[in-house]
């Protein structure tokens, strides 16, 4: 009896609404997120949105899988000289855009041409730096040489940013207009913020997509997202907000993944400003924080405490680092030692909303930097205004989620070498930091690279420039409808091509 | 008829000031489009990538060549690209504001056909249960954010229905107007409860002091019918301040109603002003707000012209 009315009122309210709701077998996957792509040139985005669509039209020479190692993509095998200088690839003489035409050596020589010419702008072009020369011996084969050894140049070549294009579409400029690319995936139309479909790219030399292609939505709202999923609109959906994330798993026929992600939440020191250049207070701050409590009480505990090094490849266990323990006694030697027995005032900067937890991983740090006598102002900023304010590294402390990247070396030399770009940000560089990079850098037996940067860990948490906090999850869910969806720590959409709707 | 002209005339002076507002508004906010899509990568660049991208995005001059050029192209029908979409602004804003123009009528005649006439039998039956009911549903429909109406329903649909509206994929009026008409009906639905509770106060109120006046105290001694005194006589003159009112929040609606479009993914100018602030895409910004005030400034006339369709004691001329 109770039934039959439920399903009364529901046939009215669907009357009412019209809503087309009933989850049709589609070949299309449907999916929902709220951040559209910025753009579609690939050298210029650097928008996680974007960077996640570019992967599915695009492809560079070499992609990472869900273990972080390197496959091939259109490149078919590569080698790196004894000297680390030279790095040769031999392509997949069956890649092919979306056009039709072959990738060739040329596409790969003109593709890295344009990232190079600064006036392109192309946002990883920092990490090609060291590319000299390129020579193409034949149709399938690219030559990098290379100024020094650079090990890292491998896996950069990884990322959407270093997509090969086609020669033409340089030439011509409409890059950043047209999409022509030798990914599993064809951009058919595209309304910015709105909505996006994808559509199969024939061409595509990785194998055969099992569906007719994707119907990408915008829907800014997480909570319309979580609407639509459980209303069957949706297959497939990427979260952020861990609220709305953790009510997934009450909605039948939706699975909810959490995947580490590589970029790390941090309170970030200025050693440039006093007292942050006394180890002693730096190390203090460090051995006062409590970090899973600040997980916890900002984050509902939703992510994992982590040092320096976020990949699982380097990362060590962060038990064994200095003061990951909560050690009040200790802080409070240390501060003694440093001559701030009665503490200090500082100011902390914020961005509203960047990430969303960001005031309240603020104000547990203000409630615990208290214990040993440090008054934290909080300072919250709008993002514009925190990136001018980071960028001039005018702070006294930072609270900031930085991104991560699958190599050390790749993610940290802007801060900790002495070259870097983001050196008067992070305030702080020692010889040992240096020479730990630069030895990482041109090593290329991986055995070898793990021991080098496990020191440089070490050091980094021991002299405590920036306090390092947990990672969190990025979050995908879909309805049991779609299968074969693997997950990556780096929010990798690829192995879309692989999945099958049933 | 002077009156009208002299309105029109005064219509590119004010877009002017706007103009001027809003192009040094914007760049007032810190940061640029370069920082927006760059974030702390914009760190990243060097000085000569950072010169490139300024020239790209047209934010390689001073603030007056910017305006000089950007108001030279406005004067020609150009309004500049809009960095975000690639197209010209117009196309964009061509493209979006139907949605919002059919999103704002829509609630105009829910808040019309709801609001009035609630507001006017409230009045008729003052200080008794039903005035009191009708007073507390309208309290409530006005200091309920849309947006709190909005996520309820959506939860109440989504979680014990398992349906949700079309979302994401907007379906144009055109293209099939059913479609269209269930996708914007639970927007136009919440958007136009709170406007209806507003028309329903104001209406009850307008309406109670026209009761009072002389005339209709001599027209009620004549024994002219109740109803006929309420609906003939007290009516138009009740209508003004909700003809106000209407075209005041209709005004609003028209620039969008960012929040609800939000929570509905419904691509419309509202949350195209939004996300251009946020991209920092400045073209997008002038000329969108340039669009949103004359259609403020158009909808003032109309409401003007409509006084004195109502109230012949009106004369526009001598104001």
């Amino acid at each position: 009896m109770t039934f039959k009315k439920a399903s009364w009122i529901s046939g009215l309210a669907l009357a009412a609404f019209g809503a087309i709701a009933a989850p049709v077998s589609a070949e299309t996957l449907r999916f929902a997120w709220a951040q559209d792509a910025t753009g579609i040139d690939p050298h210029k985005q650097t928008a996680f949105p974007s960077l996640r669509l570019m992967e599915l039209v695009y492809e560079p020479l070499v992609r990472l899988d869900a273990d972080l190692n390197i496959v091939g993509a259109v490149a078919e095998s590569w080698e790196f000289s004894d000297d680390s200088k030279t790095l040769t690839f031999k392509l997949n003489p069956n890649a092919k855009f979306s056009d039709g035409t072959s990738v060739t050596s040329a596409d790969v020589k003109a593709t890295f041409e344009r990232i190079l010419d600064e006036a392109t702008g192309a946002a990883a072009r920092a990490n090609f730096a060291s590319i000299e020369t390129i020579d193409t011996p034949d149709d399938t084969t690219v030559v990098f040489n290379l100024s020094l050894a650079d090990v890292p140049l491998l896996t950069a070549l990884s990322s959407a940013n270093a997509s090969i294009v086609p020669a033409a579409a340089i030439a011509d400029g409409s890059l950043g207009t047209t999409v022509v690319g030798s990914g599993p995936f064809t951009l058919t139309s595209w309304e910015p913020n709105s909505r996006a479909s994808l559509g199969v790219n024939e061409f595509w030399a990785g194998g055969d997509v099992a569906y007719d292609g994707i119907e990408i939505s915008v829907l800014p709202d997480e909570s319309a997202i979580l609407a639509s999923l459980r209303s069957g609109q949706t297959d497939f959906a990427l979260l952020n907000d861990p609220l709305i994330a953790t009510l997934v798993p009450s909605v039948s026929g939706v699975t909810l993944n959490r995947t580490p992600q590589l970029a790390y939440h941090v309170l970030q020191l200025n050693a440039s400003h006093a007292p942050f250049d006394n180890l002693a207070v730096r190390q203090a701050i460090s051995c006062a924080i409590d970090r899973q409590d600040v997980l916890d009480t900002a984050m509902i505990g939703e992510g994992t405490v982590t040092g320096p090094l976020t990949m699982p490849a380097y990362a060590t266990d962060p038990a064994n680092l200095f003061c990951y323990q909560q050690d009040l006694d200790k802080a409070r030697e240390l501060m003694a030692e440093a001559g701030f027995q009665n503490g200090f005032e500082a100011t902390v900067v914020v961005a509203t909303g960047e990430p969303p937890t960001a005031a309240s991983e603020a104000q547990v740090i203000q409630a615990q930097l208290a214990e040993i006598g440090i008054k934290l102002d909080i300072k919250m900023m709008e993002l514009s205004v925190y990136v001018d304010t980071w960028l001039k590294g005018d702070f006294d402390m930072a609270v900031a989620l930085n991104g991560g990247q699958p190599d050390p070396f790749t993610m940290y030399n802007r801060y900790w070498t002495k070259a870097g770009n983001l050196q008067h940000v992070a305030g702080y560089i020692d010889d040992t930091l240096d020479e730990l990079m630069l030895e990482g850098r041109a090593e290329s037996d991986l055995a070898k690279r793990r021991e080098i940067f496990a020191a440089f860990e070490a050091h980094l948490a021991e002299t405590s420039p920036w306090v390092w906090l947990y990672t969190a999850y990025a979050y995908s869910a879909l309805r049991d409808n779609v299968t074969g969806f693997v997950p990556t720590p780096q929010g990798s959409l690829f192995s879309l091509a692989n999945v099958t709707i049933n | 008829m002077t009156y009208f002209l002299r309105r029109l005339i005064t219509f590119p002076l004010i877009m002017l000031g706007v103009s001027i507002l809003v192009f040094v508004a914007i760049r007032l906010i810190p940061g640029d489009s370069i920082t927006a899509m760059l974030g702390t990568e914009s760190g990243l660049l060097t000085p000569d990538q950072r010169a490139a991208l300024a020239q790209y995005f047209g934010i390689d001059q001073n603030w007056l060549v910017q305006y000089g050029r950007w108001i030279w192209g406005v004067l020609q029908g150009d309004f500049g690209l809009s960095i975000t979409y690639g197209k010209p602004v117009l196309e964009v804003i061509a493209q979006r504001f139907p949605l919002t123009l059919e999103l704002a009528v829509l609630s105009l005649a829910i808040a019309l056909i709801i609001g009035m006439p609630a507001g006017i039998y409230a009045a008729t039956r003052q200080d008794k249960l039903s005035d009191l009911i009708v007073r507390m549903v309208a309290m409530i429909g006005q200091s309920t954010p849309n947006f709190v109406i909005g996520l309820v329903v959506l939860y109440i649909l989504s979680a014990l229905f398992g349906i949700s509206p079309t979302m994401g994929r907007y379906i144009g009026l055109r293209e099939d107007p059913i479609g269209n008409l269930t996708q914007l009906g639970l927007p136009a639905l919440i958007l136009g409860f709170s406007f209806a509770a507003s028309v329903a106060r104001i209406s009850r109120s307008s309406m109670l002091d026209v009761l009072n006046e002389d005339y209709v105290r001599t027209a009620r001694a004549k024994g002219v019918k109740r109803g006929s005194v309420i609906w003939k006589h007290a009516l138009r003159n009740a209508l003004i301040p909700v003809v106000t009112l209407s075209g005041v929040e209709f005004g609003y609606l028209l620039g969008g109603a960012v929040i609800v479009e939000q929570i509905f993914a419904l691509p419309g100018l509202g949350r195209v002003v939004l996300e251009a602030i946020g991209q920092r895409d400045y073209a997008m910004v002038q000329g969108s707000i340039l669009f949103i005030a004359l259609n403020f400034l158009v909808v003032n006339l109309l409401v003007d012209l409509l006084y004195v369709a109502l109230d012949p004691r009106i004369r526009l001329e001598t104001r």
